[in-house]
Parts: C-alpha cells; sequence; structure tokens
C-alpha cells in the first residue's frame, strides 16, 4: 500500500441533477488496495459519488486523478481502461446467456483471441483462481441467485483487468450467509491488490468490512476515518449530523376485545404456501417472519390477489371476501406494499399526485371524469400528513429519495382508507431518519385500528414492530410468539427448526 | 423537471411555458426542456420561417389546405398517442382505414349514407377490439399481432372489392370529406373535434389517468388495482375507431372507397407520435404533441411545394426530423440518470 500516491483522489467534485446538488465540494482520497466505504442516508450523494469514479456520471466541478494522472471520464468505458469500474444496484448481465460468456460480453481483448474457446476457458479458470470461488461457467445467468450473479460480476469486471471496483449497495439483495460470502470475496480481492470503493447504508455490515469510511450528508463529505475509529452510533450521528434514536416507537397492543378484521383459513397457494390460518384483530400489527421463498410474501399476495391461484376461506370485517385480482383486494380494503417500489410500487415518471390517487381514483372523480381541485386537496393532504419531502405534488417519483418514495407508496394506500395493509419489505432502500418515520407512520394507522401485516428480511425490524409474530417455514405456518413470548432466539431457532422450541409457540 | 403533458395550459399559454423553463435554473436550455417543449419550438420555428419566405403560406386558404390535408394522418394519430402512451403500437390502421372505407362506399347504395359511414366507423372498431383481444388475450407482442393483423385486415379489403375501386354515385355521400361550413371543411372539424375529445379523456379522466400507469408500470398499475389489459385493449379499440373514421372521410373526399389506400399510414402516424414527443417507451407523451406532430409533418410537405423544392429532399428532411426527435428523446432519458 503506497500512501503516497492514492490510487484515487478527488479534489471539490460536484454534480447537479437538474435542480438538485446531489454532490458538492468532496475532496477524497482512496488509498491503493484498501475498501472505502461511502456511507449516508438515502439521497446524500453517495451512489452518485461512486458513480462519478466509475465514470457513469461526469461531474460537473472539481477534479479526479487517477494514479496521480487528471482524467475527465465521459463513459464508464473510459474509466474501464484506468482499470476502474462498477458493479451497479442492478446488476448488468445478459440474463439468457450463459456465465462465461457474459464474464467476456464486450471484452476486446479477449475478443480477439475468441478463435480458441479453449484460451477464454483457461483464462476464465485463472480469474476464478484470483477471485477464490468457482462458478459454473456453463449456466444461464437467469438460473442462478442473485448472490451468484454478484459473483460474476465480479469475474467480469477482473475479466476487464479492473483494479478498483465500485459496489454499489452490493447485499442489499442477499441473505445474511451469502453477504458474509461475499465479503469474503471482496477481502480476497483487496489482500490481491485491487481497490473497493463500497456504497452500503448497512453501517454494521460496512464496519465489520471496511478500511476506512467516508461519511456523506446533503452531498457533502463530513468526515473520513479509518473504520476502527467508528461506531455504527458515531456512523448514524455523523449521517444526520444529530444522534438519533433508532429504536422502535412504543407498542400499544389492541385492547383484547378489539374485533377480528382478517380472518385467514386453510390458505394454500400453488405449492408456496399449505394450510395457513391465523386472524389479524383491528389495531394489532402481526409480523410474519420466515427466510426468503418459506412463503411470507407468497401469502401476501394471495391475500391481495397478486397471483391467482390459491385457495382457502379470507374474511375481512367478517364478510367472506372472493379475491381473485388485485382490483378485486383493493374492494375488499386490502393495501399492499409491494416489496420491490421501483417494478411493483410505483409509476416514477408520474407525479407524486397521480400516484397518490390511482388505486381509488373513483374516490376524486365523478362520472369517470377527474376533478382536479378535489383530488390536489387529498393528495396535499396526505403529503403532509406522513411528511413526504418534494418540491410539490407535481414533482415525480423519480426525482425522490429512496425514503420519499416509500412515504408516496404510504400516502397511495392511506388515500382509501383500507382497512388491512400488508407492508412487505416497508424499510427497504430508506435511510435510518425515515425508517423511523415509517415505523411511527405503521403505528398510527394502528392505533386508527387499521390491521397490520409486517413483512421483513431484518428479524429486527418484525419484532420490533408487530404485537404478534407468525413464523413460516416452507410454506407452512409453524410457530406462533405473542408480545411476551417474542424474542430474537425463539423466532430464529422457528425459522430454522433448529431445536424444539418452535413447537413450544402455539402453532394455529 | 415535473411533466405536464395532460395540462393544456401548456398549450395556450406558451409564454408561461418559456418562463417556466428559465425559472429551472440554467440560463442555457437543458436537454430536457428540449424534450418537453422541442415540438413547440419546432413548430414555431418551422411555422415562422415558411410565413417569411412565402407569400402564400400565411393565407386563410393555405391554412386550412394544411389542416385538411392532416386530418387523415391526424384522426389516427390521436388516437395512436393513447396506444403507445398504454404501451402498445398500432400497425394495422392503415389497412382498417381502407377497409372502413370499402365497406362505407359498399354500402351507401343499400343502406344510405349516415348508415353506411357509422357502418364503417364500427367495422374500424370491431378491428379495433380484435386488435385488443389479439394483444391483451393473446398475450401477443403489439408489434408482431398488428403487423399479422394488418396484413389479415388489407386482405379482407381486397376481398370485399375484388381489386376494383368502389364509386358512389349518390353525391350526398361526399359531403363529410368535400363540404365546409365557413369555408372550413367537415374534415377538419371532425379531426379537431376528435382531437379535443381524446385529449380530455387522456387529460381528464379516469380512464386516461390508468392509460399512463399501463404504460408507465403495468405491474405497479395491476397492484393498484387497474384492469391492464382491458385499458390497454380499449387504446386499440379507440385506435381502430379513428382509423374507420379516418377511412370514410377519406373516402367520402374522393367518392370511391379503394383497397389499397393508406399504405404506410401508420407509420406516418406514429412518426407524428414521436415527433410530438411522446415517448416509444410508453407512460409519457399527449394529444396536444402529436397535434403538433402532425401539423409540422404536413407543413413540411406545404413548405416544400410553396417553395418549389424538389419533392424526393422532402422524405430526407422528414426522415431527419424523426431521427432527430427520437435522438432527443434518448438523450433525455441518458442525461436524467
Amino acid at each position: 500500500m503506497t500512501t503516497s500516491q492514492p490510487h484515487i483522489e478527488l479534489r471539490d467534485v460536484g454534480k447537479r441533477f437538474g435542480g438538485v446538488q446531489a454532490v458538492s465540494g468532496v475532496s477524497l482520497r482512496i488509498e491503493r488496495g484498501t475498501i472505502h466505504a461511502l456511507v449516508g442516508e438515502n439521497g446524500a450523494g453517495k451512489s452518485t459519488l461512486g458513480k462519478m469514479i466509475a465514470g457513469v456520471h461526469r461531474p460537473d466541478a472539481g477534479e479526479m486523478r487517477v494514479d496521480g494522472r487528471l482524467v475527465r471520464y465521459s463513459s464508464p468505458r473510459e474509466a474501464l481502461a484506468d482499470g476502474v469500474t462498477i458493479i451497479a444496484q442492478e446488476l448488468a448481465l445478459v440474463p439468457q446467456r450463459s456465465v462465461i460468456e457474459n464474464v467476456f460480453l464486450g471484452n476486446a481483448g479477449v475478443a480477439k483471441s475468441a478463435g480458441s474457446l479453449r484460451d477464454q476457458r483457461r483464462r476464465y479458470g485463472e480469474l476464478q483462481d484470483l477471485a477464490g470461488y468457482a462458478v459454473p461457467p456453463d449456466v444461464r445467468i437467469s438460473s442462478l441467485r442473485v448472490a451468484d450473479q454478484q459473483k460474476v460480476e465480479i469475474l467480469k469486471a477482473l475479466a476487464r483487468e479492473a483494479r478498483l471496483i465500485v459496489m454499489d449497495e452490493p447485499t442489499a439483495a442477499l441473505t445474511a450467509e451469502e453477504t458474509a460470502r461475499l465479503f469474503e470475496v471482496v477481502r480476497g480481492l483487496r489482500d490481491r491488490g485491487t481497490s473497493i470503493v463500497f456504497v452500503s447504508h448497512f453501517l454494521d455490515e460496512v464496519l465489520s468490512l471496511v478500511d476506512t469510511v467516508s461519511i456523506m450528508r446533503d452531498g457533502k463529505l463530513v468526515r473520513t476515518r479509518p473504520a476502527v475509529e467508528e461506531t455504527s452510533e458515531s456512523l448514524v450521528t455523523g449521517m444526520l449530523g444529530r444522534s438519533l434514536d433508532t429504536s422502535f416507537p412504543p407498542k400499544v397492543p389492541p385492547a383484547p376485545s378489539a374485533p377480528v378484521v382478517l380472518s385467514v383459513r386453510d390458505l394454500s397457494a400453488s405449492g408456496l404456501v399449505e394450510d395457513v390460518s391465523f386472524d389479524v384483530r383491528a389495531g394489532e400489527i402481526v409480523g410474519l417472519a420466515g427466510l426468503v421463498g418459506s412463503g411470507r410474501s407468497e401469502i401476501a399476495r394471495a391475500l391481495f390477489g397478486a397471483d391467482t391461484k390459491s385457495s382457502g376461506d379470507v374474511s375481512i370485517g367478517g364478510d367472506r371476501i372472493d379475491v381473485r385480482s388485485p382490483r378485486d383486494g383493493v374492494r375488499a380494503g386490502i393495501a399492499l406494499l409491494p416489496e420491490d417500489r421501483k417494478d411493483q410500487g410505483l409509476l416514477m415518471q408520474r407525479s407524486i399526485l397521480h400516484n397518490i390517487t390511482l388505486p381509488h381514483l373513483g374516490r376524486v372523480s365523478r362520472a369517470g371524469v377527474v376533478s382536479r381541485g378535489r383530488e390536489r386537496r387529498a393528495a396535499l393532504d396526505l403529503i403532509s400528513r406522513i411528511g413526504i419531502r418534494a418540491s410539490g405534488p407535481m414533482a415525480a417519483v423519480s426525482t425522490l429519495s429512496g425514503g420519499n418514495q416509500q412515504k408516496v407508496l404510504f400516502a397511495k394506500w392511506l388515500f382509501g382508507g383500507p382497512r388491512l395493509l400488508i407492508a412487505d419489505e416497508p424499510t427497504r432502500g430508506v435511510d435510518v431518519g425515515a425508517k423511523r418515520a415509517i415505523y411511527e407512520l405503521i403505528h398510527s394507522l394502528a392505533a386508527e385500528g387499521v390491521s397490520v401485516l409486517v413483512i421483513s428480511s431484518e428479524l429486527e425490524e418484525v419484532l420490533g414492530l408487530a404485537h404478534r409474530v407468525l413464523v413460516l417455514r416452507s410454506g407452512r405456518l409453524v410457530a406462533e410468539y405473542d408480545h411476551e413470548e417474542m424474542s430474537e432466539e425463539r423466532v430464529m431457532h422457528s425459522i430454522f427448526a433448529t431445536d424444539q422450541s418452535s413447537t413450544s409457540g402455539t402453532s394455529s | 423537471m415535473t411533466r405536464t403533458d395532460d395540462h393544456p395550459a401548456v398549450e395556450v399559454e406558451p409564454v408561461g411555458m418559456i418562463e417556466r423553463i428559465r425559472l429551472s435554473g440554467t440560463s442555457r436550455l437543458r436537454i430536457s426542456a428540449v424534450r418537453e417543449y422541442g415540438i413547440v419550438f419546432a413548430f414555431a420555428a418551422m411555422f415562422v420561417t415558411l410565413s417569411v419566405t412565402s407569400p402564400v403560406f400565411l393565407t386563410s386558404a393555405n391554412l386550412l389546405n394544411v389542416l385538411n390535408q392532416s386530418s387523415d394522418v391526424g384522426i389516427i394519430a390521436v388516437a395512436g398517442t393513447l396506444v403507445v402512451i398504454a404501451g402498445g403500437f398500432d400497425l394495422s390502421v392503415g389497412a382498417t382505414y381502407a377497409v372502413g372505407g370499402v365497406v362505407a362506399a359498399q354500402l351507401t347504395p343499400h343502406i344510405g349514407v349516415f348508415g353506411s359511414l357509422l357502418a364503417g366507423v364500427l367495422v374500424g372498431l370491431g378491428f379495433g377490439l380484435a386488435n385488443g383481444a389479439i394483444v391483451t388475450v393473446g398475450r401477443i407482442n403489439p408489434f408482431i399481432g398488428t403487423l399479422a393483423s394488418q396484413i389479415m385486415i388489407r386482405g379482407f379489403a381486397l376481398v370485399l372489392t375484388g381489386g376494383a375501386l368502389i364509386s358512389v354515385t349518390n353525391t350526398s355521400f361526399a359531403t363529410l370529406g368535400q363540404g365546409t361550413v365557413f369555408t372550413v371543411r367537415y374534415a377538419v372539424i371532425v379531426w379537431l373535434v376528435f382531437g379535443c375529445i381524446l385529449a380530455y379523456i387522456l387529460g381528464r379522466t379516469t380512464f386516461g389517468r390508468y392509460v399512463y400507469a399501463v404504460g408507465g408500470n403495468a405491474e405497479a398499475a395491476r397492484l393498484s388495482g387497474v384492469r391492464v389489459g382491458l385499458v390497454r385493449g380499449a387504446t386499440f379499440a379507440l385506435s381502430g375507431l379513428a382509423a374507420g373514421l379516418a377511412g370514410i372521410v377519406a373516402a367520402s373526399r374522393v367518392s370511391t372507397g379503394q383497397a389499397d389506400t393508406g399504405v404506410g399510414l401508420e407509420l406516418s402516424a406514429i412518426a407524428a407520435i414521436v415527433i410530438g414527443g411522446t415517448s416509444i417507451l410508453g407512460g409519457e407523451g399527449a394529444v396536444w404533441r402529436t397535434v403538433l406532430g402532425v401539423l409540422l409533418i404536413t407543413m413540411i410537405g406545404n413548405g416544400f411545394n410553396l417553395l418549389d423544392v424538389n419533392p424526393t429532399y422532402q422524405q430526407i428532411f422528414q426522415g431527419t426530423i424523426i431521427l432527430v426527435a427520437v435522438g432527443i428523446d434518448a438523450f433525455a432519458r441518458r442525461s436524467r440518470r
């Protein structure tokens, strides 16, 4: 590691998107052969900074040096020529092609010798050695898990002789175990001399992995320090500019006399959910815990009518409902906040206003004509009630930060006054400050008598929010814990079926 | 910058619009502004240029002529705008246009002028519904689906006529295409009224909102309770109806039904939609944009005639404009990342 000349040096770098100053006046040194984290709230500018380093965005102020040489990248390709590349949050692989084809895709250096497939195989073997793991070269990308696709992205970066890799939120879609394995890979890369810029907002992960941490806030650099000098509390304080209680709001369980709103009996859905029965009372927050694929999201989608094939009896407020499509779900008073807000939740190019009123447009319309005054009033009301920060109700959703986008999703479903709210990963990709606001929102809804089902990959979130937790494993309900009984340890054991504690819970 | 497509205010208040661009913070015009209002600038520039260079252009006779010439493509393109915004494509409109005129011409001796014209429109609606079913129920890519139906519909037209021209002797058949009120052709009125109706539907109704939602993010729309297939199918039905309507206007204009008319009309319509600034990827756009797009294309043809330029260059010029329009769209998307 040479401290005299950093791998990358930024001086007063800035970038503006339209009216938003995404990054301003950032000066930073990234030392060779280190893992350097960029942390900050959503919208703090950490991703933008990472993308500028890799040539995805062109800075409009300041200067950047790579190996001491002044550079001005106008495309990722130019950055790659200097051995700088990015693994974006949305992976850039061709799903229909094989692993090896993707790894050498567009790689001019190999294309010249592409006459010999054996050369490519040999080179692939070398790359695997370099990376310290193996991925079968001939399987299709689409058949791989996200974690393995990420490994392919790393191989691809190595094939292009990348010496600095920017990783943008690489663990967002990974399980804890997969994350741990990715970290081993990343450490291995560092030990072989590759520099890594690691953009993330999982603070504990960052601290366990990286050598240096830079904190960003409102597009500016707060500070850069060795990771050993930071704690997750100090990072949060730095990110927010104040210390924040990240704990959960106090729980107010519903009165024992509260009526049952949602009643589910023998719900089954195409092999993913089998004979699940449970009740949710008015004002009650029930958490669904389980691994990905345990049937958590599938139950939510079946209740809402998002997937067609399901059987069983579902009643809302005592009335049996037959939900065959999301339209039926909406009419029955069910709201589903889907796990992926960009693909399933929001119209990114449309305004906040148009997103909010979409599911219940009829309420602000007469004879099929939208009353713009009523619509605007309703939306402004929700925007201020939920605390969406935006330039106005006509601002495109794509211009908002992740937390505010998630709030728009909440506003959209609150507009209809739901009886049952199903929140699938309500705080995914949301910064610390917005998380707390969303937790409070969920609590206030429950206090108003809305029944809430919360699904989250973060067990802490399920336990912190829910009055009662249902544990799912392989599509079956295996345990139930009420407020006094629930503990991380017990629920974990039930999720993984590691001991008898799963039978001690009252299975319904 | 906020999209304001569905706000007709932009159309009638160009001054406010220019102020808005200045307010957006930079002294230089940004690419997104060019994309947003490029059609307005292009239209204005062309209008001013032709007004200055040709003494004939800015006469009411010539301007009405431009409107009349653009009515066929115009009627089809304003409905096509809804199809494109909903994420679809309709390549069958040229053939439907022909079949609508043929049916109207053939039925006139039997059921009278009004009934036969109505029948022409309804046949268009029928083919539109069929296209909608192909795309939504059949889940066939709209590009391929309507490419196939176009060939079939053109075949129907040929079967009906046996390849011959169907002349209509009843003189009142020509009223729709040739009649005027205060020197304005009925065809022009039909076009402008139809355009206003569709602009209203798209901009002000719940259905219009669903059209944007379906094209912008079909899965999010579905999970919001929108009946995606129904909305998409309805845009195709409207497109077919518009093609039938344009077809009877054209047949009335020449008192003839022809099976081989309207070849390539679908591409002119799509060109006008794209030049107007409606996104080819769906989810964004507006009817007023398409109206300006249609008029711009017609003005180019008109200008080339008035200035006595070799019409061959007209095609090169039109193609270039389409490329520029799509290029600006692509560039704006890239710079927005």
